[in-house]
């Protein structure tokens, strides 16, 4: 049962990789779209799918990244994957800043704050605050990235660059899921007052949660930035943040394979029906309630963590 | 010696005052039983030891140390734990996972630890999985460790709940009701292991309507009525007082 669900995340894992190979430059860049939603996904993943926080406004973190990214680039010429720590540092501030007043607040309450968040985040930049971040128009002439020497810019050598950082973040969090950590966000998620009743620091946790899942949309941000080389706040809308919302709830909360699913499904199946794009909405306002009705636990709920046990508690705990 | 010491506790909720000046202490090492009619406010003292709620005015030391004003998680990491009246498992985890949430504060490993994993955050993740699972043994759940919390039977979810609390190394450990819904057998096998708590040197302090477990399990009782306490004693010095008889026969009315 288990090696069975492993050959077939191996074999979709295989299909992934090799299909640049098969696909021209739209597609393939189609699935570097991809790769950058499943990663900003799978941050969000922390906060909403683990640690049950309703925030909807994850795109301002997104933004800091790519803004921190694009501003440096430009103005003082530093290489943007070099920018990748800066950025994800910053975003993580900025969520460290923004999250503790706003951070004891119940499920509706957090996500019409955090909806509140990303307008105002939008609306700064369109104003050029601080006089740096261009505008309506954004920033231009971002630098393509280069790894060792070689200069990163077809779609079929993004695809490496992104989905490289997307099977680090799938390596990585799965860690921080099978841990200590990873299990007080579940705990806090279920019940809050028997998490605290069970000596786990509710507020620090939930704060953590943020800034891990900030830090890592800062990342996201480097590469958004470095993929595009343009970038304007439109990019960073409400939209973004729903769509990454709708992710995680559909695939599977806490699910890093099911969040990777949705992902192909909300970001990938409107490419491949183009043709019904005015439809986009419609459908996934009815697939959300259908979910909700059907299969309140997402496509592919996580299955419950295994433990390697001594042998003596009886045999149904073999890991 | 004093374990915990309650003063003059007072908690209100707008008009109504729900423990009113409240003192009473549990010796180290006691089972001591807290009693008293539906609504008296027993639950409410729980929840103001355990830092839940807010005491208005009086004082509650532990060992020797104030915890007013303490948030829950650390009361609980200085060794009071608790049980809840309404079942509240993480009932979509499994019984181990449940279990291991009672390690939690007596581990060190944060996020970035979990990330890399060096070797002595698998040495802690370990040394918790053991406690948990010898928890677990202690109540007699071993074979349901796989087993997600909400297919328990609810005999065996309020154990869970106490393997939960004993996880986080207790010197003391706070049990709401604990027999609630529980049949004969089963609050016997609870008694044997409230008695068992008691020789592993965790002082045990209870909430319960069960008048036979109170009696067979508890050295000492306190009895609030509305709020008040309105004796204090032995078994058999409460079973003989005429206030706490008319307390009873004063709800059996209702
Ligand atoms: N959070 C609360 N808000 C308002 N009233 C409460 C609250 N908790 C308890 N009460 C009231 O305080 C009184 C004591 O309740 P409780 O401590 O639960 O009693 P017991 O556990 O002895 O049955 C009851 O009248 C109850 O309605
Ligand atoms: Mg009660």
């Amino acid at each position: 049962m288990k090696n069975k669900r492993w050959i077939v995340y191996a074999a979709c894992a295989v299909v992934i990789l090799i299909s640049p190979a098969a696909l021209n430059r739209y597609w393939t860049d189609v699935l570097n779209v991809i790769g950058l939603y499943v990663m900003l996904a799978l941050s969000l993943n922390i906060i909403l799918g683990h640690c049950g926080m309703f925030h909807m406004g994850h795109a301002a973190f997104y933004a800091v990244g790519a803004y921190t990214t694009a501003i440096l680039n430009t103005a003082y010429g530093i290489p943007v994957l070099w920018l990748m720590p800066l950025s994800g540092l910053l975003a993580g501030l900025f969520a460290l800043v923004i999250a503790r007043p706003i951070i004891h607040l119940r499920g509706d309450y957090l996500l019409i704050v955090t909806i509140g968040f990303v307008e105002i985040v939008r609306i700064a930049l369109i104003n050029n605050i601080f006089g740096i971040t261009g505008g309506a128009n954004g920033i231009f002439g971002i630098d393509r990235p280069t790894i060792f020497g070689m200069k990163i810019s077809t779609p079929g050598q993004f695809f490496y660059l992104i989905w490289f950082f997307v099977a680090v973040t799938i390596y990585l969090f799965r860690k921080l899921e099978h841990s200590r950590f990873g299990r007080a966000l579940n705990y806090i998620r279920e019940d809050d007052v028997a998490a605290a009743g069970s000596g786990i620091d509710t507020g620090h946790y939930k704060l953590i949660a943020f800034v891990i899942g900030a830090v890592w949309a800062g990342f996201c941000g480097t590469l958004f930035a470095a993929k595009m080389t343009i970038i304007a706040p439109e990019s960073f809308n409400f939209w973004e943040s729903v769509l990454l919302f709708m992710i995680v709830l559909l695939g599977g909360r806490g699910s890093i394979a099911g969040v990777i699913l949705g992902t192909f499904l909300v970001i990938g199946l409107p490419e491949i029906f183009r043709q019904f794009a005015t439809a986009r909405m419609l459908v996934f306002g009815v697939v959300m309630v259908a979910m909700m009705i059907f299969r309140p636990e997402g496509i592919l709920p996580p299955p419950p963590r295994t433990y390697r046990l001594d042998g003596d508690t009886g045999p149904e705990e073999a890991a | 010696m004093t374990l915990l010491h309650l003063e003059n506790l007072t908690k209100r909720f707008g008009g109504l005052i729900a423990v009113n000046d409240v003192s009473f202490d549990v010796p180290e090492g006691a089972i001591v039983g807290l009693i008293g009619p539906n609504g008296a406010g027993k639950t409410t003292v729980f929840n103001l030891i355990t830092g839940n709620y807010r005491a208005d005015s009086g004082k509650i030391v532990f060992d020797g140390r104030p915890i007013n004003n303490l948030p829950t998680h650390k009361i609980v990491s200085l060794g009071i734990a608790r049980t809840f009246q309404t079942i509240r498992l993480f009932q979509k985890l499994t019984a181990l996972e449940n279990v291991l949430s009672g390690c939690h504060c007596r581990m060190k490993s944060g996020s970035i630890a979990a990330m890399f994993q060096p070797p002595w955050q698998r040495a802690e993740e370990q040394k918790a999985l053991d406690k948990a699972l010898s928890e677990l043994r202690f109540v007699k759940l071993a074979e349901q460790a796989m087993n997600l919390a909400e297919n328990l039977s609810y005999g065996n979810q309020r154990l869970l709940e106490v393997a939960r609390a004993l996880a986080t190394e207790p010197r003391l450990i706070i049990l709401d009701e604990p027999a609630g819904g529980m049949n004969d057998q089963e609050t016997a096998r609870l008694i044997d292991t409230i008695r068992q708590i008691q020789a592993r040197g965790v002082t045990v302090l209870l909430i319960e309507h069960d008048m036979s477990l109170v009696m067979k399990a508890c050295e000492q009782i306190v009895v609030l009525e509305n709020g008040g306490k309105i004796a204090e004693g032995t078994p058999s010095e409460i079973k003989a007082n005429r206030r706490v008889i008319e307390a009873y026969l004063g709800t059996d009315e209702e």
